[in-house]
């Protein structure tokens, strides 16, 4: 199905990708917190297929927990700072189609600064650079499992990255692919969300979970792991279905290989 | 205002968002609105230039939203011209006054309604009652909710959270019928009732779904034949019209009949599709052209887009809140995303603003839009207005949380410091005996992640060069005309 999105927004990749070109990681706070093997599956993965990485360490957040609840005033200045610290970078990539949302299609909304802007459609989501910047469409990746995907919603409906993911996992050797029955539904977490509205967020997520069970998969794979720290704390809570893993794309795609 | 918003004898309405953080509908609400959403979808996807048809529609909603005040003079004269009386109301009290006025002139006694969420807007069954006049909904969900002293939980399918055998068990209590599940016995038994209420009306009233500019007509779609016994069949026909209905011309017609049934009730198009040019000879027609609220959409030039919605509901079915929360939790007549993104304009932020909040903002309402409203960035735009202005979220406790909050995260010796916390909170939160706050709200269904060794910052620093090939030198150009 195409694109029916009226607002993807357009992201700055022309020209194309030269090798050689450096790329700026992004790494969202709770990743670098509470996933760091996110991120270095990441830096694993752009480096495999020829890409220089680089991490500037003064990097915080994107301001997307202040921007969706509203604080659109205290979100500004967090987003100024991520300017002026991915400025000297002409790429930039993110392991969250999240957070690569609020960068490429909400810092407009909250400051309509051309440099600004710009630098936010430089904010590439890990698989979509894969795919389209490096060309890749296989990974080398093994990963003998039955494995169903979440793509986060952000990801999903403002960006439209929905095909990069879906290719690299079926390249993966031994992956068996678990169709999720209603795989474009939210699974309930929406950031504050979460706690803002609880019963109402866990309600979405029980039907999310149902879904995963039903699909017969022992691996639940996503390009948003936030989604993922929503749908483990459920899947870990109930001793039936406490054998489920959650995992980042980026731990599957760099998965059985050495480098 | 307020009393719009508290519906007499309407329990569930005491808070504005009651039930929005529970989920609250019968299962039945969430598993027929799912069903539908899927059905709508199999329909447009038969259409491989649907997505061409979005965009034209919202070009022309676009231009007709910008131009209302020229196509408003333009309707009226046309109508006009074809005998019917044009009548303008700022808000609710004043069309009902211009209701109440018709009805004593022309000595109405019993009124029938087709169809119109406008009306709800007016709460006009309750205002014609108190004026002695009885009121009878003739659409068949509409029907069901009136008799069972409900309000409509969905804009296109009012009773949708109730069963056949809900339905037989009311019409056996309210009309003394013998109990049914039957669907066809039991709506056998509603046109029986209903055939007589059409004689015996005075004045009949209809919504309207589109206003023709150019020719001066109006359009009306609906299933049940009811639609154009209302409007013909008494003496008197009382349109109630948006000012947002308005289409330029006859000619754009077509393409939202085509895009409002496969939206709406996923039919290609809708049994009747009424073209009502004016008076017909003998009898009267009003037509009451409302803002109530809606010029402050217009007022707000980030929010026209929600002036541009048909009423199809599609966002609604697809609306995974209000599937499990249903229509009654968002407190006034438009529920779920479309509702969230109109009522904080119409009837002001200072009552509705928690409703854009009602939301994990998965866009999905905004994907199925068949006129394109960018449903999800209005609610993000909303939460914006709602913490700035008079509204139940503007909080200084809140706006002081993210003062602090942006304050960690402008610089990183301030991050590593807020993140330690955050870790050692999420380590020592397995000792507490309770949970406070966001913290309970994460804990009641769910687990902690567990916090690992080092950040990635951390690990980066020890072996983060060996993905550095060559950084030193390599710059790589801007992009023309940044940098």
């Amino acid at each position: 199905m195409s694109q029916s999105n009226p607002t993807v927004a357009p992201r700055q990749d022309d020209p194309p990708y030269q090798t050689g070109e450096p790329v700026a990681l992004f790494i969202p706070c709770y990743i670098d917190q509470f996933f760091p093997a996110i991120a270095q599956a990441t830096a694993k993965l752009l480096n495999r297929f020829g890409a220089p990485v680089v991490y500037p360490p003064e990097q915080t957040c994107c301001g997307q927990p202040a921007f969706n609840s509203g604080y659109w005033d205290e979100a500004r200045g967090v987003i100024r700072h991520f300017c002026d610290v991915f400025e000297p970078y002409r790429w930039i990539v993110c392991p969250s189609g999240s957070c690569t949302a609020m960068c490429r299609v909400f810092f407009g909304h909250v400051d309509p600064d051309p440099r600004i802007v710009g630098i936010g459609r430089r904010v590439f989501e890990l698989t979509e650079f894969l795919v389209d910047m490096l060309g890749v469409t296989d990974t080398g990746a093994t990963f003998p499992h039955r494995v169903t995907v979440h793509l986060g919603c952000h990801g999903r409906r403002e960006l439209g990255v929905i095909d990069p993911p879906m290719r690299l996992l079926k390249s993966v050797r031994g992956l068996t692919y678990c169709e999720l029955p209603d795989l474009a539904d939210c699974c309930g977490f929406g950031g504050t969300f979460s706690v803002k509205m609880p019963g109402m967020s866990l309600a979405m997520g029980g039907t999310k979970v149902e879904n995963v069970v039903r699909s017969g998969a022992e691996v639940v794979v996503s390009n948003d792991i936030s989604c993922m720290m929503h749908v483990s704390g459920l899947l870990r809570r109930d001793p039936a279905t406490r054998h489920i893993e959650t995992m980042h794309i980026a731990e599957v795609l760099a998965a059985g290989t050495r480098d | 205002m307020s009393s719009q918003l508290h519906l007499a004898g309407a329990a569930f309405l005491k808070s504005l968002t009651a039930g929005l953080s529970e989920p609250s509908a019968p299962k039945s609400l969430g598993a027929t609105t799912e069903r539908s959403s899927k059905h709508n979808q199999a329909v447009i996807d038969a259409i491989p230039y649907f997505q061409e048809w979005r965009e034209a529609a919202r070009q022309v909603k676009t231009y007709a939203i910008a131009n209302l005040d020229k196509l408003l003079v333009e309707f009226e004269r046309n109508i006009t011209a074809r005998g019917a009386t044009v009548l303008y109301a700022q808000d609710a009290a004043e069309a009902n006054r211009h209701i109440l006025d018709i009805a004593a002139e022309h000595e109405v006694k019993s009124v029938v309604k087709a169809k119109s969420m406008l009306s709800e807007e007016l709460e006009l069954n309750h205002v014609l009652e108190e004026a002695g006049i009885r009121a009878v909904e003739t659409d068949l969900g509409e029907y069901i909710v009136q008799l069972a002293g409900q309000r409509p939980v969905h804009i296109v399918t009012p009773a949708i959270h109730m069963s056949a055998a809900d339905v037989g068990r009311l019409f056996a209590e309210k009309l003394g019928e013998p109990y049914s599940e039957e669907h066809s016995k039991l709506t056998d038994i509603a046109r029986r009732h209903l055939r007589e209420e059409y004689l015996a009306a005075g004045m009949g009233t209809s919504g309207c779904n589109f206003a023709l500019a150019d020719t001066g007509t109006l359009v009306i779609v609906e299933n049940e034949g009811n639609g154009g016994l209302s409007t013909s069949t008494p003496p008197v026909h009382v349109a109630l019209i948006g000012i947002e209905k308005m289409l330029p011309k006859a000619a754009y017609l077509p393409l939202f009949l085509n895009l409002l049934p496969r939206s709406g009730t996923g039919q290609k198009l809708t049994s009747y599709t009424h073209l009502i040019h004016g008076a017909t000879p003998g009898q009267k027609l009003y037509v009451i052209l409302l803002d109530n609220g809606r010029s402050n959409v217009l007022k707000d030039p980030a929010a026209t887009s929600a002036l541009h919605c048909i009423r199809c509901g599609a966002c609604i079915n697809a609306c995974p809140v209000y599937r499990r929360a249903g229509g009654w939790a968002y407190g006034w007549v438009y529920p779920g995303p479309i509702g969230s993104i109109l009522t904080p304009h119409l009837v002001g932020l200072d009552q509705a603003g928690k409703l854009p909040f009602a939301s994990s903002l998965c866009g999905a309402c905004g994907e199925v839009c068949p006129v394109k409203i960018d449903i999800p960035h209005q609610l993000v735009h909303l939460r914006h207005r709602a913490v700035n202005e008079p509204s139940p979220m503007n909080s200084w406790t809140e706006r002081l949380t993210w003062r602090v909050w942006a304050w960690f995260m402008g610089g990183p010796s301030r991050y590593k410091l807020m993140m330690a916390g955050v870790r050692m909170g999420v380590r020592m939160a397995k000792f507490l005996p309770w949970h406070p706050g966001k913290l309970g709200a994460w804990t009641r269904g769910r687990e902690l992640p567990k916090v690992p060794g080092p950040a990635f910052r951390s690990w980066w620093r020890r072996h983060g060069n060996q993905y550095t090939q060559d950084q030193e030198g390599a710059r790589s150009p801007l992009p023309p005309g940044e940098g």
